[in-house]
């Protein structure tokens, strides 16, 4: 039988390492940002993509060879998922929204004279530059909209200490999930941008199970210590958070493993965020309370009282 | 917190009975559900492009073409008005959106006949009343021409419904299944078309204004075809559609334009057999077809499709039957195209395409059948694992977390919602996450019995204590699919929406469902029937 219950762990004896391995993590995904940006898909970049199958195992440098003759700029070519699935990339061409259009006539009459298989068109997407634009845009307004929101939600809920060591840690695995990225170098698209608001509300579901429980033990225990009161928090609240990560995790690597190519980066995304989100509220969101000056004297009849 | 009346037990039980059996008809084909009862429901969930096949096209209409033109009728209507009353003009400039121009003698009086013209020439884009569409203003010699904003706004709109219903009709014309076409903000239209992977066709349907003119060829001056000189005022020269470098010098007049057509139907030349459009003018089209060509007998007039002459033939006869064909070379593929774009009328502006994104059947079919595999694989390791760590209440948990799944089924088909590939995965991630609604309470009891309280009040307590945090923390997940949803379109908008409903079931499941199977058997519980050992 699992027993996670009645831990006494000192999970604030540590803080100062996981706060400096923070600090590490937020300074090499800033890093990475600069250093090698984001790998952005065509929903951010603009370009064309098609996905095909073909009868045959393809020689993927000599298709890629002859489509870089086409004068489209860039053309990348790379299996995805078997060898005879290909993905073929070809970047935004000059000219604005009307000249994206021609690009996938171009491509299929190459391939079409090319290979001598059948080929079978999985999927083709073209994003004009107007979109590429718009789409990156609004991402990144989602994300703050989002953040924002929590921030908003958890003051009004708690009180402003709260929010703030919330966001912070939300802020925390916001920029260690688009870290990773920029140092796997794996596509970022519109899905990713799904993932990361999917982690903003997963990481702040998790911080607010533990924070509610420091409210709780605030009005309990009026005269404990700080950190004390921070540590029993987290171990009480401790089972409940990893039987909910594992079971989340359960899903994703399903999903991740069988869930086929096209939302592996999704997925990869949502494992990634839940690990950190789940990390960040007993390491980071937590423990930070310890700097925020807490309200000791919470009014017992406040109208967010759990202990009625 | 426990204790349910016999109302509760059954409206509980009664919605989700409801909900599951709008689930029911997935599970069995169309043909099947003819067979069922009518009171049954028969919706299934709808299907995005992304997992049945289809394609997603995002048009813009192109707003400033329209001004231009708009401008250039502008134009027209003052030089004539000018012109007419004598007046000298001079340094006329036309720019973007307004006129400007020197001139001697502009007074209300013309000002009056200026706007009264422009008026009437633009009846057909807006009724504004007595409302003015131009601001005219006047300093000295200088006469600047604006339209107002007002009116530029209201042709824009125009033009866009006016597309949106040319699209519609185009698209209807090639029998596609089920094609939605919606309009996005102020000047985009949305087209998804389930079952097409490859919309080449439509596409170039879709790129031409297919605006036809039939205008007379001036045969006032000699002309190189392939080496054109300068066109005389009042003429053009034009590209043929077949060879770009032959050209033809047509006057700009237009003897009837395409909007007076009636019908156009593809076909062959009885005599040729070569592929012809056939069409047929309303009354006031043939009236005008057959003055202009019973005064032009023996001379040629130019047939004109988005400013390419797609034939010159010479007028032999006129042309008094309002009817007649068009033949230019076409394959019997290009004559149906044409008689489709001529039926369907021109589009006021050009149309953009701004995106595309097409899916495969086999595509969208492996993605259905990967995520199904992937759901049930994730629903049975999460299952196996509650009942590892929460024993009889793990047990209860996975019930409802079976019931919750359903009930995510049943309202996606109860409000057609389009489940998308991304939309499966947001099930499979509510399966891990729905479990912890309850997860929450289970802990609560567990601290409540290690706490010394019996069961039936650890339960009892439980409940009472993880309410608030369970609302607080779903609430934080919601707002995230809440903004997502405003933000996103297509597959990934289908996420959101599966998240939310996800979010919904499993709270409802855990607050009463869950909990009604734990009344139930409240008698019998005993600590170890949460997963604590005896002496815990």
């Amino acid at each position: 039988m699992l027993n996670i219950s009645g831990t006494q762990i000192n999970f604030l004896k540590v803080r100062v390492i996981t706060f400096i391995l923070s600090a590490i993590l937020i300074f090499l995904s800033i890093g990475a940002f600069f250093v090698n940006g984001l790998n952005f898909g065509i929903d951010f970049k603009g370009g064309t993509l098609i996905e095909i199958e073909t009868s045959q195992e393809i020689e993927i440098s000599g298709l890629r060879d002859n489509l870089n003759t086409l004068e489209l700029g860039d053309v990348q070519v790379q299996e995805f998922g078997s060898s005879k699935n290909l993905l073929i990339r070809v970047e935004q061409q000059l000219g604005g929204d009307q000249v994206q259009q021609d690009v996938v006539q171009i491509v299929k009459d190459s391939l079409g004279s090319y290979l001598s298989t059948d080929i079978n068109f999985r999927r083709t997407e073209v994003v004009g530059p107007k979109v590429s634009g718009e789409l990156i845009q609004s991402g990144a307004i989602a994300i703050l909209v989002a953040v924002f929101a929590m921030l908003v939600y958890i003051w009004f809920r708690f009180e402003w200490q709260f929010s703030l060591g919330a966001v912070l840690a939300l802020v925390h695995d916001v920029i260690l999930t688009i870290g990773v990225f920029c140092i796997t170098q794996l596509e970022f698209n519109l899905p990713i941008i799904a993932a990361i608001l999917t982690i903003v509300g997963y990481s702040m579901n998790d911080t607010v199970v533990v924070y509610d429980r420091v409210r709780e033990n605030l009005r309990k225990y009026r005269s404990k210590e700080i950190t004390d009161l921070l540590n029993l928090s987290i171990n009480d609240t401790l089972s409940r958070t990893i039987v909910t990560s594992v079971t989340t995790l359960l899903a994703l690597l399903s999903l991740f493993i069988f869930g086929g190519e096209v939302i592996k980066g999704f997925t990869f995304a949502m494992i990634w965020g839940v690990i950190v989100g789940t990390y960040s509220s007993i390491f980071v969101a937590a423990p930070l309370l310890r700097y925020l000056d807490v309200k000791r004297e919470w009014n017992t009849t406040s109208a967010v009282d759990s202990t009625r | 917190m426990l204790y349910f009346s016999n109302l509760k037990i059954f409206s509980v039980l009664a919605v989700i009975i409801i909900t599951l059996l709008f689930a029911v008809p997935n599970f069995f084909g169309k043909d099947q559900l003819e067979t069922f009862p009518n009171f049954f429901p028969k919706q299934q969930v709808n299907l995005g492009l992304d997992l049945q096949g289809g394609s997603h096209l995002l048009l813009e209409v192109d707003t400033e073409e329209i001004i231009k033109e708009r401008v250039e009728n502008l134009n027209a209507d003052v030089r004539r008005v000018l012109k007419k009353n004598n007046l000298n003009y001079s340094n006329f400039k036309v720019s973007n959106e307004s006129l400007k121009f020197i001139v001697e003698g502009f007074n209300s009086e013309i000002q009056k006949e200026i706007s009264e013209l422009s008026m009437s020439n633009s009846q057909n884009i807006l009724t504004m009343g007595d409302q003015t569409n131009l601001i005219i203003t006047q300093e000295e010699n200088t006469v600047q021409i604006n339209f107002t904003e007002e009116f530029i706004k209201q042709s824009v709109s125009n033009a866009v419904a006016q597309s949106l219903e040319i699209v519609r009709r185009r698209i209807d014309e090639l029998g596609t299944r089920e094609p939605s076409i919606q309009r996005q903000g102020s000047s985009r239209i949305i087209i998804q078309l389930p079952g097409i992977d490859d919309p080449d066709r439509i596409k170039s349907l879709l790129g031409q204004t297919a605006k036809l003119t039939f205008q007379l060829v001036d045969t006032s001056v000699n002309f190189d075809p392939f080496n054109p000189s300068k066109a005389p005022i009042g003429s053009e020269i034009l590209a043929s559609d077949a060879d770009e470098e032959f050209k033809y010098i047509v006057k700009k007049r237009i003897m009837v334009g395409g909007e007076n057509l009636v019908d156009a139907q593809p076909g062959f030349d009885p005599q040729t057999n070569e592929p012809i459009v056939s069409f047929r003018f309303d009354r006031i089209g043939a009236t005008k077809f057959g003055r202009v060509t019973q005064q032009n007998v023996g001379k040629p007039f130019a047939i004109v499709l988005d400013n390419k002459v797609i034939s010159a033939p010479v007028i032999r006869e006129a042309i008094l039957g309002g009817s007649g064909q068009i033949s230019g070379g076409f394959d019997s593929e290009e004559a149906n195209d044409l008689a489709i774009l001529l039926r369907a009328g021109a589009l006021p502006a050009p149309l953009i395409i701004l995106e595309e994104r097409s899916v495969g059947p086999d595509l969208g079919a492996d993605s259905i059948e990967a995520g199904q595999f992937a759901a049930i694989i994730g629903f049975i390791a999460v299952i196996i694992f509650m009942i590892f760590v929460y024993r009889y209440f793990g047990l209860l948990a996975d019930i409802a977390l079976i019931i919750n799944l359903f009930m995510v089924l049943g309202v996606l088909s109860l409000f057609q919602a389009t489940l998308t590939l991304p939309g499966i995965a947001g099930i499979i991630l509510t399966i891990g996450m729905a479990v912890d609604a309850n997860v929450l309470i289970f802990e609560r009891v567990k601290e409540e019995i290690r706490n010394g309280s019996n069961m039936m009040n650890a339960v009892e307590n439980g409940y009472k204590r993880a309410l608030s945090t369970i609302l607080d923390a779903n609430i934080t997940t919601l707002i995230a699919a809440i903004i997502l949803f405003f933000m996103a379109s297509g597959p990934v908008r289908g996420f959101s929406i599966t998240l939310a409903i996800g979010i919904f079931t499993s709270v409802f499941t855990a607050f009463t469902f869950t909990r009604l199977l734990i009344s139930l058997n409240a008698k019998r519980l005993k600590p170890n029937f949460v997963g604590l050992s005896k002496n815990a």
